[in-house]
């Protein structure tokens, strides 16, 4: 078989997973090494494919051979798939290959579970070390960590890699029994917090020792499945919550599921992916990272999905429209954020102008807010926009009107005259 | 008295510029460089650059404020129309009023600046991931069309980065080029400028790539508008995916084939012969 068509087969079975990001590594320019990470603090992407992701690393398996039998997965035991696997050479060669020609950020490695967990993170670990050790590259490498792996492996992994992750992918302890059976909460979660502590402990010795060798500097992320199974929203939302209290998590990613196989279990094969919900889920994911949300205040349980209409911050906005208006003045940055339409950077936009004179509303849209959301929840020196009238109705079809043509066109259904009207 | 001022298009010919209109309390009614000295009715200047100066022109300016002076050479870089007339009107705010509105984005003399500024931003940060080096003997060439004069802001990122290496990147916009060998980088004008066709191995990256870029967009979420949105059409054009299939056929031409390191680019007949992209600090 060669590079092309393992590049092909492992490729397709690697594009399911939804993280590809480069962010949270400094790792600045070496002597003698190739690359960095440094291009900018969030990351930089270095294609959009034609389903409008970002590509950004070199995102493929090592192999796609695996022992397990996750019933929503392409590279289950039970499938069948043609099946390849990389040489650490061959992966190494294009991982540079490509790096040089600025193609990609880096290498993003995962792999089926060949043989056993052990046996693949150590296939894993000569991969990596090849890369850093012989071709003495600089650039950003993701791995996954494997449910199961030995401690010890998942310590070499760590610092060879830039971020790790450990993909919980079922939201719910029941979803794994009956989805992935070799799979638990418990193997999922061992890892994670190993990785937690000692990314915590490295850290604190770079502080004492300016060369201590730094274990996955840019943290470690996870991905959920939405749509696979029967949770809600609010369950998915809260676990992520939890996972960035209690792991401090840098990313929590939503996958929307998509029908790969047909299962009595999962939803049938010409089920659409929840987009639109994966799209809420992660405009969530940011209010809880960045804006002071709690999982608790967005939802609850009388409310437990979030309306497709409007976004999450606007449904908030309206259910707590005595919090409103806020007055820009004199807000302090936590209630800036609550305004619909006005985000992190343009919170500290008008911390900063508000010091040289008084606001007006007029102004408010050369610093960044969204004025079409924010113009109902806002005054500037007592006033409201110039001739902006509204009631609680009017203002959510407002809402609804701002939000429209960022939404995909709905599927419109053909109505015949003649078929009778079932009610 | 209002005038027209005339200037070689270097950031310093500008500063000079500014210097002269203080110098003999003008006010200018447009700011040129290069080309027809368009007719006007107004007096026409002709500033003759002199580093001492510019470097007046910029301490002054970056002692007004931290970050004055890097807004004002990155506004230079910008492809504001009128950028000229707008960075003096900055400047003579700074100098008239303070720092003060440096703080406030809406401000009418700030507001286009920044905005500019921020496109240039964009589009350096785009372009970090846009460029696509093709390797040739040994070096790495790469094009771009940029709407800003961004290669003086991509230039520290890819020489940090490829710092064993030696490469080149033609700015097709602006007609010039930044080359880097041996920890040494210049950018320098280049009139004509054309890619080689790749070899064998710079083919067969170039396939593999391509079918990279191909298998991993999910079909069922095909969504052009989100690519559209984050990957405007106009880098398309210099990116590897979205080439025809000329570009992944390998030709070998038995001119460079007879040259142990053939050269990364050939060049237009008709323009002058470079000494080869790699060899820095060679004047055009």
């Amino acid at each position: 078989m060669d590079t092309l068509e393992k590049l092909t087969i492992l490729t397709a079975a690697a594009k399911y997973d939804a993280a590809c990001t480069s962010s949270g590594a400094k790792r600045s320019p070496k002597k003698g090494a190739i690359g960095s990470t440094s291009s900018a603090p969030a990351g930089c992407c270095h294609s959009f494919s034609s389903d409008g992701r970002c590509v950004t690393l070199l995102k493929v398996l090592l192999t796609n051979r695996c022992i397990y039998d996750c019933k929503y997965c392409v590279n289950r035991r039970s499938n069948d798939a043609k099946r390849a696997a990389f040489t650490p050479e061959e992966l190494a060669d294009l991982t540079i290959s490509f790096y040089r020609r600025n193609y990609v950020e880096g290498l993003f490695l995962s792999s089926g579970v060949f043989r056993s967990p052990d046996d693949t993170t150590e296939l894993m670990i000569k991969t990596l070390a090849l890369l850093r050790e012989r071709y003495r590259f600089n650039g950003y490498i993701h791995a996954k960590a494997i449910p199961g792996a030995s401690p010890e492996l998942i310590e070499r992994l760590g610092f060879l890699a830039d971020r790790l992750s450990v993909n919980i992918e079922l939201p719910s302890e029941a979803g794994l029994k009956r989805l992935a059976p070799d799979k638990s909460k418990h193997s999922i979660l061992t890892p994670m917090r190993q990785i937690q502590c000692r990314n915590r402990q490295s850290r604190e010795e770079l502080v004492k020792y300016r060369h201590a060798p730094r274990f996955a500097p840019a943290g470690q992320s996870t991905q959920l499945i939405v749509g696979a199974t029967a949770d809600t929203d609010f369950h998915i939302l809260r676990l992520s919550q939890g996972l960035y209290d209690r792991y401090q998590l840098k990313r929590v990613f939503y996958s929307a599921y998509i029908p790969v196989v047909e299962h009595a279990l999962l939803p049938a094969k010409d089920v659409k992916p929840p987009l639109l919900r994966e799209h809420r889920l992660y405009q969530a994911d940011w209010l809880l990272r960045f804006y002071g949300f709690r999982a608790e205040e967005l939802l609850d349980e009388s409310h437990p999905d979030f309306d497709t209409r409007v976004d999450p911050k606007c449904s908030w906005a309206l259910a707590h429209l005595d919090f409103f208006p806020v007055e820009i003045n004199t807000a302090d940055y936590e209630a800036l954020l609550r305004i619909p339409g006005v985000g992190v950077t343009s919170a500290k936009r008008i911390l900063s102008a508000r010091r040289v004179g008084p606001l007006h509303t007029n102004q408010l849209q050369k610093l960044g807010v969204v004025m079409k959301r924010a113009q109902y929840f806002l005054t500037a020196s007592g006033r409201m926009a110039d001739g902006l009238h509204f009631t609680p109705d009017s203002l959510l079809r407002g809402l609804i009107a701002a939000e429209k043509p960022l939404l995909p066109e709905p599927d419109f259904e053909q109505l015949s005259l003649f078929d009778p009207v079932t009610a | 008295m209002e005038a027209v001022y005339h200037y070689d298009g270097s950031f310093e010919g500008f500063l000079c510029c500014i210097f002269d209109i203080y110098q003999y309390k003008e006010i200018p009614a447009a700011i040129e460089c290069g080309g027809e000295k368009a007719f006007t009715l107004f007096a026409s200047r002709t500033v003759e650059t002199d580093r001492s100066h510019s470097a007046r022109v910029l301490r002054k300016v970056s002692a007004c404020a931290p970050g004055a002076g890097k807004l004002l050479w990155h506004g230079f870089l910008t492809c504001l129309p009128e950028k000229e007339l707008h960075l003096y009107y900055f400047v003579a705010k700074l100098l008239r009023d303070g720092p003060a509105f440096l703080q406030d984005r809406s401000d009418k003399t700030l507001y286009p600046v920044v905005r500019a500024v921020q496109h240039l931003h964009g589009e350096v940060h785009l372009l970090k991931g846009f460029v696509r080096f093709s390797e040739l003997g040994g070096v790495l060439g790469g094009e771009i069309e940029p709407k800003n004069r961004v290669l003086p802001l991509l230039k520290s990122h890819f020489c940090a980065r490829y710092q064993n290496e030696r490469f080149f990147l033609y700015d097709r916009t602006h007609k010039e080029a930044l080359f880097y060998a041996g920890g040494h980088a210049v950018i320098q004008p280049l009139e004509h400028f054309q890619m080689a066709p790749p070899d064998e191995a710079e083919a067969r990256y170039r396939i593999l790539w391509k079918r990279f870029y191909d298998t991993i967009a999910i079909k069922e979420r095909y969504n052009p508008r989100c690519r559209m949105t984050n990957m405007p059409k106009r880098y398309w054009n210099t990116m590897t995916e979205f080439q025809d299939e000329d570009y992944f056929k390998p030709q070998t031409h038995p001119e460079d084939a007879a040259i142990p390191a053939a050269p990364a680019a050939r060049f237009v007949p008709g323009t002058r012969q470079e000494p080869g992209p790699s060899a820095p600090g060679s004047d055009p």
